[in-house]
């Protein structure tokens, strides 16, 4: 191949539709707004602390761009979030010594709903969207159904440590909730995985299906695995979630917009084929340093999907506009 | 023709142009008289665009100073340009197909009366307009998402004629227009002529070039070849300025009988539903050429043998051992490639990388598998194919129809297939990388891959095979051998010869 240009290209071709400079410049303005209203925000305990309140939707991020570059959606990780909660309180039933087993139930609990979303979508011709949507009505009334209305049950202390403890004393960070370690290793693994083989495939699936196909790749099978990767992230977050704020049929209601619009905002284009699970996490970071900064601002909690709705639709608008431009 | 000629509508001198330190343009001098079809020709790559753009003021112009109508100009943008009265009419349109036809005209300039929208002013103007080009037909109230191609064609032009443009710069006007459509399109731009209007005209067909135009301007690589009177020069020459060399030297050898290696792939009464009766034989180091007419089976045959639209019925065999090519994954196994005739649908991912598209067929047949060594060696097959781009993180999108065709290329080449399947390997690419191309399919053959390689353009079948088969209605009407003519193509494409009789 001839380099038709100089070395400096490169560098710039890093800012275009699907880089990282957009969102790094947006979280820092937010996070610099945020300093000037409450100037310890960024000390380390408060940091800490924030990382690891974050840890959920930031992984369910992760997830959810696996779905979004492949070219779907994946709607039904709120409801699962919620569901894996019940049942865990349930088959736990605060006895200590099924805390791990049931961590491994959640984790197969998720592969498999993100297995039925991945087969029906592609096997069956659904629309992921309308799969998906159907997954999340399926499970918020199953969970009703099987919990007669009412949570049952209760989750150990074994069992909520990874949401709400910490390493202490910490040198010079104070302390490190577990939460934000499983972040950091889960983000480590997503991050390989969407630069591996598997992962740029995946890209290439989201961007022309009838090429990767035609190329060998085997669509359907990609895509669920995209599913599956989806699922078991929303069992990760449900892990952190019920340890951190405990059992309700609230626990992960509307979980499934944050995390498109974090991906979303991080640059990764609905319809799939471009973008990256670090600017999909650096987006769910983003989202919730706006909350917390609406928050210190007095803004009402109420308006949060509102905004979240605005940011869907500007993100979008804007990256429809850059690439008809072209 | 008039002499001495009306000074210049639109003059450019000097002309230069760079992007992140490319020079894309050096020096480059064109005008335009009034009354007068300027074509501007060359290949993808030429710097025609960039031209076109700096002339509309979409770009300004990095050295190099743009005249019109008798005074200098520095547009800030193309409304800029639109004010002074140059228009342009893209490849893709730039209409609003739930508006009508007069709202598109009008769009952003609406004839305004206290306060509203004038809309019986605006019909009546744009009805004034489209008569006065002869386009009378074509109702000012008519939806234009309702128009076909040509007519949504004439809209822009008369979008250009609302603001008052004495120069229309058309690029590729006729790339999405059927036969007939094209000679209204003349019709038009004569018309244009007669009312003293300039036109600048960019095209890919040198027939249309030479139909219109009074003169010609020829750039290569960023530089201005020639400008000549279009009376004084042909087809041939014209080729030989823009890719700087003779017609006749355009396909490389054909196979020498010893380099016909043994048969590679049998098909017996091979069927499918666009498919019948298919006996075949590829051989090593030979390039199977396949004519006929379009939807005549070409493509479904391709498609078969690499499992895209498998054989349901037949007998497929590869070196002798029966094999089942039931998906492309099989084919792909089995040392197959198919290099397909919609290359931006299905042969390319716009929005990856270079390099992510030549992984592509690697990494999905064997995920994992010594990604380095990979990486290195598709590195080395970009390099062997001649792809020229920014560098191999910059998005095919932004290559040529030629490079993307051999990132393709080296995407198959990274398996080692021996068997290569080209499904008109040639479309939609400029001329020179044309030659590019066929020089790999011949040095393909010659390294021992047995090619099939489908083509509607006949001098490329007729020059790059050593053996054509014919298809007609889903079968094989017939074998020609090399040196066979164009009309023993054509006849056994359409049934003319004496298979007819039987």
């Amino acid at each position: 191949m001839r380099i038709a240009e100089s070395r400096v290209l490169p560098r710039f071709a890093r800012v275009r539709p699907g880089g990282l400079a957009p969102i790094v410049a947006i979280l820092v303005v937010l996070l610099v707004l945020l300093t000037l209203r409450q100037p310890d925000f960024l000390s380390p305990p408060s940091l800490m602390s924030f990382l690891g309140r974050s840890a959920p939707i930031v992984l369910l991020a992760a997830g959810q761009y696996f779905v979004i570059v492949s070219g779907e959606f994946d709607l039904s990780v709120g409801s699962l979030v919620t569901a894996q909660v019940v049942v865990a309180a349930r088959l736990i039933d605060s006895e200590p010594s099924r805390s791990w087993p049931v961590v491994v139930v959640l984790l197969a609990f998720g592969a498999l709903v993100g297995l039925v979303n991945g087969v029906v979508t592609t096997r069956l011709g659904v629309p992921s969207f309308i799969t998906t949507l159907g997954m999340f009505l399926i499970l918020v009334g199953a969970v009703y159904l099987w919990s007669d209305g009412a949570p049952k049950g209760g989750l150990s202390e074994e069992f909520r440590r990874f949401g709400r403890r910490a390493f202490e004393d910490v040198p010079a960070l104070g302390r490190i909730p577990y939460a934000l370690l499983i972040l950091l290793a889960a983000a480590a693994l997503a991050v390989l995985l969407s630069r591996s083989d598997f992962g740029r495939t995946l890209v290439a699936v989201g961007g022309n299906p009838r090429t990767a196909g035609l190329s060998g790749v085997r669509v359907w099978r990609a895509k669920t695995i995209a599913f599956v990767l989806s699922g078991v992230s929303a069992a990760l977050a449900a892990i952190l979630l019920g340890g951190y704020s405990g059992v309700s049929f609230q626990a992960g209601a509307g979980l499934e917009f944050g995390a498109i619009t974090a991906v979303v905002l991080g640059g990764v284009a609905l319809g799939g084929g471009r973008g990256s699970v670090v600017g999909a996490m650096l987006g769910a970071l983003t989202l919730e340093t706006l909350f917390a900064l609406m928050n210190f601002y007095g803004v009402s909690g109420a308006l949060k999907s509102t905004v979240q709705g605005a940011i869907i639709l500007l993100a979008v608008a804007v990256s429809s506009v850059r690439s008809s431009s072209r | 023709m008039a002499d001495p000629p009306p000074s210049p509508l639109l003059t450019l001198r000097g002309i230069g142009k760079s992007f992140l330190g490319v020079r894309v343009l050096d020096s480059v001098d064109l005008d335009v008289r009034p009354g007068e079809v300027h074509a501007v020709v060359g290949e993808n790559g030429a710097g025609k665009s960039t031209l076109m753009k700096i002339a509309s003021g979409v770009y300004a112009p990095d050295e190099g100073t743009i005249d019109f109508a008798g005074a200098v100009r520095s547009f800030r943008g193309p409304r800029d340009a639109q004010r002074a009265g140059i228009g342009m009419v893209h490849q893709e349109f730039n209409l609003l197909p739930e508006r009508t036809v007069a709202e598109n005209v009008y769009l952003g300039r609406e004839p305004v009366r206290r306060g509203l929208v004038d809309r019986k002013a605006m019909l009546s103007r744009t009805a004034a307009l489209l008569d006065s080009i002869g386009e009378s037909s074509l109702p000012p109230q008519a939806r234009v998402g309702q128009l076909g191609v040509a007519r949504q064609q004439v809209v822009e032009i008369v979008k250009a004629l609302a603001t008052d443009a004495r120069l229309l710069i058309m690029d590729e006007p006729t790339a999405a227009l059927a036969d007939n459509e094209v000679e209204r399109l003349y019709a038009l731009v004569r018309r244009l002529q007669e009312r003293g209007m300039g036109v600048l005209y960019v095209s890919h067909r040198l027939k249309e070039v030479f139909d219109l135009s009074g003169r010609i301007t020829v750039l290569k690589d960023g530089r201005l070849v020639t400008t000549v009177d279009t009376a004084r020069t042909d087809a041939d020459r014209l080729v030989r300025h823009m890719v700087g060399r003779e017609l006749s030297s355009y396909y490389p050898a054909r196979a020498r009988p010893d380099e016909v290696g043994p048969v590679r792939l049998t098909v017996h009464d091979g069927g499918n539903r666009k498919l019948r009766g298919v006996d075949l034989r590829l051989r090593a180091g030979e390039v199977l050429g396949v004519g006929g007419l379009q939807g005549s089976g070409r493509s479904a045959l391709a498609r078969a043998l690499f499992g895209a639209a498998p054989f349901a019925t037949g007998d497929v065999r590869l070196d002798g051992a029966p094999v089942r090519l039931r998906s492309p994954r099989a084919a792909m196994r089995a040392g197959i490639a198919y290099i397909t005739e919609d290359r931006k649908g299905e042969g390319i991912v716009a929005g990856q990388s270079v390099l992510d598209n030549a992984l592509l067929a690697s990494r999905a047949l064997l995920p994992g598998a010594g990604r380095g060594a990979r990486a290195a060696r598709v590195r080395e097959l970009l390099a062997a194919v001649d792809v020229r781009a920014a560098g191999e993180d910059q998005e095919i999108r932004y290559l040529s129809g030629g490079n993307q065709q051999k990132v393709v290329l080296a995407k198959w080449l990274a398996l080692g297939p021996r068997i290569l399947l080209f499904d008109e390997p040639t479309r939609g690419i400029d001329v020179g990388a044309k030659s590019a191309i066929h020089d790999l399919v011949r040095q393909l053959a010659r390294d021992g891959a047995a090619v099939l390689m489908v083509s509607s353009e006949l001098p490329e079948l007729l020059g790059m095979s050593d053996r054509i088969i014919v298809m007609r209605d889903g079968r094989i009407a017939g074998e020609l051998p090399a040196g066979a003519g164009e009309e023993d193509v054509v006849a056994l494409a359409v049934g003319a010869a004496r298979e007819a009789a039987t």
